[in-house]
């Protein structure tokens, strides 16, 4: 796999001539064979939703015949679904079709992305410093109730962003401690950390709500954007601060990490610690600090889910079901990088907002659908699309000498 | 153990560091016995009673109901009729210890091809729903080959969702951790979906009740304390009991246990010696999953019959099956006394809690703080080498030669 820097060195002949470009190219048109189906456009018959998807699949096997096997048969399969999802477009109603794809599938692919990008750049932290963070779950969980209880005994919403942050953080530190000091096998540690979060969270909700949160709370607002015009406006136009805060994390975690000295210092305690700390770097240091920063920013995600638009003030017990899962895998499925994460967070998330819409098809086929995160980690974990390459020392406990 | 015991001290601190999970645990298993568990269940339960009094609470009373909700009070005046709040609150104790111990077995069999297995919670859904489907299918069998059908069918069914973690090991080298985590939450939907509303196990009399069928009476486990019907305790604790010797003797006895032990301790090494490593991680974790799926069996044959959609999203057993397996060091004794705590601690904090000092809504969560805690405590093995160390150091001290190397915490 040759590096960015390299790609851009080569002429664009050269790239186009890249078996690869045809590959995602073939992948794209898979992707367009269903879009073609949908509004705006909406064709109606299944005839140019079948042609596209032929070009898609004919790319596809020139691809996995120059020796990118793996990603030709990925537009292979990507053809085949496209052709596969327009066929049904076009034989559903046009008003639920309608109703499926408006402008607020937009916004909610955002929404519920917004927990999962601050899992995910949360994890990318911890992990890129060595230490993996399975904890992720229970650290949001402490942000969403905490951030609750700060809100309503501080009286705004402020309040309980810091207070649900700071108990993200406390968690974390507990964690770092055992994990980095003790030298704790990591995975047990987090799978501790999960099980004492769903632990404290219910036994205060019990002890301070008696299990349900009556009064109304201080919310995170909205950001209202007029005059975008409809598209735009309905689906960027009222987001959420927190979510426009979590678009910044992921250009900001980008700068840190791949291009500032601490960003280089923080990968080398994770893919080489001994050296990092030859060369005077403090590998404990670094690592406290990353694994903390994680329980601070997972946090927020968790204050997004109980005072952001969806929990609108509210708090469940185990109210994260699993998005802190669904944030590591968007991590993974993103590579370690931050951009790969968010454009996994986007699509976890707009599987979430379509399982949400498609209750109007049935609530069967939107159960099955919440499903889909899982089954595409799955498969990137298992390197069918791609392998992914963790960081070398990641997870591995460094002993000083 | 055939291991040599002399070498345990030599360089702990690098073992712990560097060792594969399954090295590093039976070196803590071998380090400090039976002590360590238990100060790590009292030291869990002192910081549970420290949350309990800091929210105004009396934490003696309140482990005091929880006792007796666990129906342990048995104990001072025995009866074997379930006639008495006490004995049937054991009955229902041991009847939640039955499932932890299967799923705690889940856990420690991988743990001992030094792999961890988070998806008991997967594969004992995969159990109850294969154990549901057979158990209200072939209506009107005879009752045993209903009972095994349905066993075996779980069984099997719970081997082959572990098996799909443990071939995507092998073959593509996808953690374990990872693909057992997405493979609980896609056997959690599925579980949803199926027993939900519309879905093709949901029950077909009352339509709009997201919860299955009844399984046919000839699949109903028979009762050996207290009367069927009123959750008696089935024999499913029994073959839980059985499934702990099986444990032991395939562990201990068998080949297939010294190749997977092999593994465990190093991969590497085993290879080298002629063990077919990718073989044994995947018959580690189908064997893992078969005892996960057995606990659905027994769970939905013995005393749940039919399970709904809610049901799913609550069930914790195959989580606190992580903190049992880890307290019991993986051990099949382990397990079982461990099981005898949780179980106790899951039932004597819902059902079995009367109490005017903690609400059973609060006493639930204690359990899950505890459980948290206990499996921090044993996480971090460090500590428990670090006392194994200076007790060593302590004995050495007479003759002069004391050990060279300090430990460095």
């Amino acid at each position: 796999m040759s590096t960015w820097s390299q790609r851009l060195d080569n002429p664009v002949s050269d790239r186009l001539r890249d078996p690869a470009s045809t590959g995602y190219l073939a992948i794209g048109l898979g992707a367009f064979a269903a879009f073609l189906a949908i509004p705006p456009i909406e064709a109606r018959s299944p005839t140019w939703p079948i042609a596209v998807g032929i070009v898609a699949i004919a790319l596809g096997i020139w691809t996995a015949t120059r020796g990118r096997r793996r990603l030709g048969w990925g537009a292979v399969v990507g053809g085949l679904l496209g052709i596969g999802l327009g066929i049904l477009a076009t034989k559903s109603g046009t008003s639920n079709l309608e109703l499926v794809f408006d402008t607020t599938l937009l916004a909610q692919t955002f929404g519920f992305a917004t927990p999962l990008v601050f899992g995910a750049i949360a994890g990318m932290f911890s992990e890129r410093s060595g230490v993996v963070n399975i904890g992720l779950e229970g650290m949001m969980l402490m942000g969403a109730f905490w951030g609750v209880y700060g809100a309503d005994k501080g009286g705004s919403w402020v309040v309980g962003l810091l207070v649900g942050m700071a108990s993200g953080g406390l968690l974390a530190l507990v964690y770092a401690y055992f994990a980095i000091h003790l030298r704790a096998d990591q995975i047990v540690g987090g799978t501790a950390v999960n099980f004492l979060a769903y632990g404290i969270t219910g036994y205060f909700f019990q002890q301070f709500y008696n299990g349900q949160i009556t009064g109304q709370v201080s919310t995170v607002p909205n950001l209202h954007i007029p005059g975008l015009g409809n598209f735009l406006e309905g689906s960027i136009g009222d987001l959420s601060w927190l979510t426009w805060a979590s678009f910044a994390l992921v250009i900001v975690a980008y700068v840190v990490l791949f291009k500032t000295p601490i960003g280089l210092r923080i990968r080398a305690c994770g893919e080489h610690p001994r050296a990092a700390d030859t060369v005077g770097i403090n590998v404990y240091a670094i690592r406290y600090a990353c694994v903390i920063l994680s329980g601070l920013l997972v946090a927020v995600g968790g204050v997004y889910l109980s005072l952001g638009p969806q929990g609108n003030g509210t708090f469940i017990n185990n109210m994260t079901n699993g998005r802190g899962f669904i944030a590591l895998a968007a991590m993974i499925f993103g590579n370690w990088r931050p951009a790969g994460a968010f454009a996994a967070a986007l699509l976890f998330g707009f599987s979430s907002a379509l399982a949400l819409k498609l209750q109007v098809y049935s609530s069967q086929a939107s159960t099955l659908f919440a499903v889909l995160p899982y089954v595409l980690t799955l498969v990137a974990v298992a390197g069918v699309i791609g392998r992914t390459v963790a960081p070398a020392a990641d997870g591995k406990p460094y002993a000083k000498q | 153990m055939t291991e040599p015991k002399k070498d345990i001290v030599e360089s702990p601190e690098q073992a712990a560091s560097t060792g594969t999970l399954a090295a590093r645990l039976s070196l803590s298993q071998r380090a400090g016995g039976v002590a360590v568990p238990v100060a790590t269940v009292m030291l869990a339960f002192l910081i549970g009673g420290l949350v309990v009094l800091a929210t105004g609470h009396n934490p003696l009373d309140a482990y005091h109901d929880i006792f007796d909700g666990a129906g342990l009070n048995w104990i001072f005046h025995p009866t074997t009729s379930t006639q008495t709040t006490a004995a049937y609150n054991l009955s229902q104790t041991l009847l939640q210890s039955a499932t932890l111990i299967l799923t705690g077995l889940a856990v420690a069999f991988a743990f001992r091809c030094g792999m961890f297995n988070i998806g008991g919670q997967g594969q004992y859904f995969v159990g109850l729903i294969v154990a549901n489907w057979l158990g209200v299918s072939f209506s009107g069998m005879s009752p045993l080959p209903h009972i095994l059908i349905a066993i075996i069918g779980a069984t099997l069914a719970g081997a082959a969702w572990a098996g799909i973690a443990g071939v995507l090991k092998a073959t593509t080298g996808a953690h374990e951790v990872i693909s057992t985590i997405m493979l609980n939450y896609i056997a959690l939907y599925t579980a949803t979906w199926l027993f939900g509303d519309g879905g093709p196990l949901q029950n077909s009399t009352q339509p709009t009740v997201p919860v299955s069928n009844p399984i046919a009476s000839s699949a109903q486990l028979p009762v050996i304390w207290g009367t069927i019907g009123f959750q008696g305790l089935d024999i499913g604790f029994l073959i839980a009991i059985a499934a702990l010797v099986v444990f032991w003797a395939l562990i201990n006895r068998t080949t297939l246990g010294y190749e997977v032990r092999a593994v465990g301790f190093n991969p590497e090494a085993a290879a080298y010696g002629g063990i077919n490593v990718k073989k044994n991680l995947v018959r580690a974790m189908a064997i893992s999953g078969a005892f996960a799926g057995l606990a659905g069996a027994i769970d939905m044959l013995g005393y749940l019959y039919q399970y709904g959609s809610l049901d799913v999203a609550v069930s914790q057993v195959g989580f606190i099956g992580i903190a049992v397996a880890l307290l019991g060091r993986n051990t099949a004794l382990g397990v079982f006394l461990g099981s005898l705590i949780f179980g106790g601690l899951i039932y004597g904090t819902t059902q079995g809690l009367s109490s005017n000092v903690i609400q059973p809504e609060l006493a639930t969560n204690l359990t899950y703080i505890i459980q948290g805690l206990v499996v921090l405590f044993i996480g971090a093995d460090i500590l428990i080498l670090y006392v194994w160390n200076s007790r060593k150091r302590l004995r050495r001290q007479s003759p002069p030669q004391a050990p060279a190397k300090a430990a460095v915490y």
